[in-house]
């Protein structure tokens, strides 16, 4: 099986690969734009949450790990499908869900991606081939492997990708996954993105490895690899080859994405400058912000100017808080509504839902 | 009529399903090669092949949720728990994702799975493998449950449940398997009981027995009992489908006969006879001559020994004694 020994020392020049020398200006441009997008969504999301009254629960923010889900559903298909767990503001956005749907779906309102019923954690667009959104860690790792079991029985040329995080590798559902993708040869790439904590638990007081986390694949004889996640070059260029591999050979790879985030593991996170150091984040931000790392590339290549920059960087936050007073004005569900959505039987008012009692209520 | 073995009806809902939609795919351990733990997919994997029927590993929480991702695809898978009592460890996906993800995605999803196999104690294998769970899904609004306690009913429950457009739990029940009954035969037209529909297995005047599953049989059992001992008509209700619930029969039976009691192989604590015993004092107290009594399994986990597991169960004996008490 392929494992990582053929890249991980190696110093490769991602950029060059021909996934990403392909790459027009304007597709470069454009996952700067989606990535800056992510950031100010989130950012206006976490001012809103602040505000008293304004959105309920928990919010996991996606700062710092825009790359992962910007450089992997740049290489999306038609056929390719994505689905997630909790912090899934960016793959959301990075698919094409608009930042209204989203914001929206934060404050409860019935404007919201899924009306106000699911919240932070659960948005869904499977119009765009992105099946959630899913809040319990590693529940979503068989959905992901039942899409790419789905692909391939029905012949399709596509794969399935599916993200978790790196607190999710030691629950029995994901080693369950691993084993049933590499049992029955399906066309899933399983994408750990490795921000270092489990909640406040780091990485080493949590899980138990040799060299890395994706290692593991080994035990269930699966492809696996190691991406420097600030890189948006890298992460295409071996997300694309484990896309290719499960695409064409039908064959399941685990990548282990090395990423960071800057808030805590959700706003409520009450410990989130406790279990690592300011200088730590710090660190993350001067020296390997995806963003900042992205931008003075394109500089250098000539392909994007600081004027340019700006504006998109203006035009993201003027939508941002265009989102807001979208989800503000947005109403809220009607309380008949939360009988919605229960059944697709009872929501069709087909023959076979009007037999019998349905419903329990007073 | 012809006759067939429950186990041999179903096994016609399958092959009949599978001939009929080529989304639907059969999932489980042993349900291909091995033929299935019960035999219940017995040849079908000669007939179908690999793809349509699928041995996995003992990798519930894995295979289950591998099947309902791909329902969200618009395949319809069937999924063997080769006991209802494994649904423990693959509960994060039955519950959390099956029941929730069409409510969580604001109805722009649905999955059309079927999670299926036996349900039941009196088998002689303890506490672990004996667990009767259908109250307890039938509790999570988004799932459906049925349990069909006749050759017949099990074939046209299957039928529906797979083209139902919603999870459906199909309670079997391995003391059932082996049972005969007349089937209707696939030439005079597609054998469907709907869900939400109960069934009068056996017309009475003095008090209602409301049960599913085996405890139909053992209600009827207790019914020629009633008779033949006691002078006492017994109505028996079988739900046949847990929810959607057919309450317009179960009250206008007992609006009836003005007695009524619930047998049910659940523990009372939160059993599907709780939920029907509250229905009827609530829309038919002014029918009623005494109070709704029940005969759930005695409220302990489910003993091994041959000895008394049947007294831990409804049996016609604890039935008899219990209509007594109102009768």
């Amino acid at each position: 099986m392929p494992g990582p020994a053929d890249t991980k020392f190696a110093n490769l020049d991602f950029a060059s690969s021909p996934i990403n020398s392909s790459l027009t200006p304007e597709e470069k441009i454009g996952i700067y734009r989606d990535m800056v997008r992510i950031r100010r969504f989130e950012h206006q999301a976490l001012a809103q949450y602040q505000k008293p009254g304004k959105m309920g629960g928990f919010l996991h923010l996606y700062n710092g790990q825009e790359s992962v889900a910007v450089g992997t559903v740049s290489l999306c298909g038609e056929h390719d499908h994505l689905i997630t767990a909790y912090r899934n503001h960016g793959h959301a956005l990075a698919v094409g869900m608009s930042m209204d749907e989203c914001m929206a779906e934060l404050f409860g309102k019935a404007g919201g991606c899924s009306k106000g019923k699911g919240g932070s954690m659960h948005f869904f667009a499977p119009d765009k081939n992105y099946w959630g959104g899913h809040g319990i860690v590693a529940g979503q790792t068989p959905l992901g492997l039942g899409l790419g079991f789905g692909l391939k029985y029905k012949d399709l040329p596509g794969c399935a990708l599916t993200f978790l995080g790196d607190g999710a590798i030691n629950q029995g559902a994901f080693h369950e996954s691993l084993n049933l993708a590499a049992l029955f040869e399906i066309p899933v790439v399983f994408i750990i993105e490795n921000n270092g904590y489990s909640m406040g638990t780091s990485q080493r007081r949590s899980s138990a490895y040799r060299e890395c986390l994706a290692q593991r694949a080994e035990a269930y004889d699966m492809a696996w690899d190691l991406v420097n996640g600030e890189d948006v070059y890298e992460v295409r260029a071996k997300t694309h080859i484990a896309m290719e591999r499960a695409r064409k050979e039908r064959q399941p790879t685990l990548l282990e994405v090395d990423t960071y985030r800057y808030y805590g593991h959700s706003v409520a996170d009450a410990n989130a400058q406790k279990y690592r150091t300011p200088e730590e984040i710090e660190r993350y931000k001067t020296n390997h912000d995806p963003l900042i790392l992205w931008k003075q590339l394109l500089l250098n290549e000539g392909v994007m100017t600081e004027e340019a920059a700006k504006g998109i960087e203006d035009a993201a936050k003027d939508e941002a808080k265009q989102s807001v007073a979208f989800a503000e004005a947005s109403p809220a569900p009607t309380v008949e509504s939360i009988m919605d959505d229960v059944y697709w039987e009872t929501d069709n008012n087909t023959e076979a839902s009007k037999i019998g009692r349905h419903f329990f209520n007073d | 009529m012809r006759e067939l073995s429950y186990r041999h009806a179903l096994r016609e809902a399958f092959d009949e399903e599978l001939a009929r939609d080529e989304n639907v795919v059969l999932l489980g351990e042993e349900v291909a090669q091995y033929n299935g733990a019960y035999k219940v997919t017995e040849g079908l994997w000669e007939k179908w092949g690999a793809k349509r029927i699928v041995d996995t590993p003992i990798s519930e929480a894995g295979f289950i949720g591998m099947g309902l991702g791909a329902s969200m695809l618009g395949l319809r898978p069937v999924m063997e728990l080769m006991f209802w009592s494994f649904h423990s460890v693959a509960f994060d996906q039955l519950v959390n994702n099956a029941a929730n993800v069409r409510y969580m995605s604001g109805g722009l999803i649905n999955c059309p799975i079927v999670v299926r196999g036996p349900a039941n104690g009196g088998t002689n294998v303890g506490a672990t493998h004996s667990h009767v769970p259908e109250a307890l899904f039938a509790a999570f609004p988004g799932l459906k449950v049925c349990a069909p306690a006749t050759p017949a009913d099990a074939k046209g429950l299957m039928k529906t449940a797979i083209r139902d457009n919603d999870p459906v739990y199909v309670m079997e029940n391995t003391m059932l398997y082996g049972n005969m009954g007349p089937v209707p035969e696939a030439s005079e037209g597609d054998h469907l009981v709907p869900l939400g529909k109960a069934d009068i297995k056996r017309e009475g005047s003095d008090v209602t027995l409301i049960a599913h599953g085996r405890s139909v049989l053992r209600a009827l059992e207790a019914a020629e009992i009633l008779q033949n001992d006691h002078n006492i008509s017994a109505e028996v209700v079988d739900l046949r489908s847990i929810r959607p619930l057919d309450q317009e029969t179960i009250l206008r039976s007992v609006m009836k006969t003005n007695r009524a009691v619930c047998v049910d192989e659940s523990k009372a604590f939160g059993g599907v006879s709780g939920m029907v015993a509250t229905l009827i004092q609530e829309h038919a107290f002014d029918s009623l001559d005494a109070p709704v009594k029940r005969v759930c399994s005695l409220d302990a986990p489910a003993i091994y020994s041959p000895h008394v597991e049947d007294e831990q169960l409804p049996n016609p004996r604890r039935i008899v004694q219990q209509v007594l008490t109102i009768a």
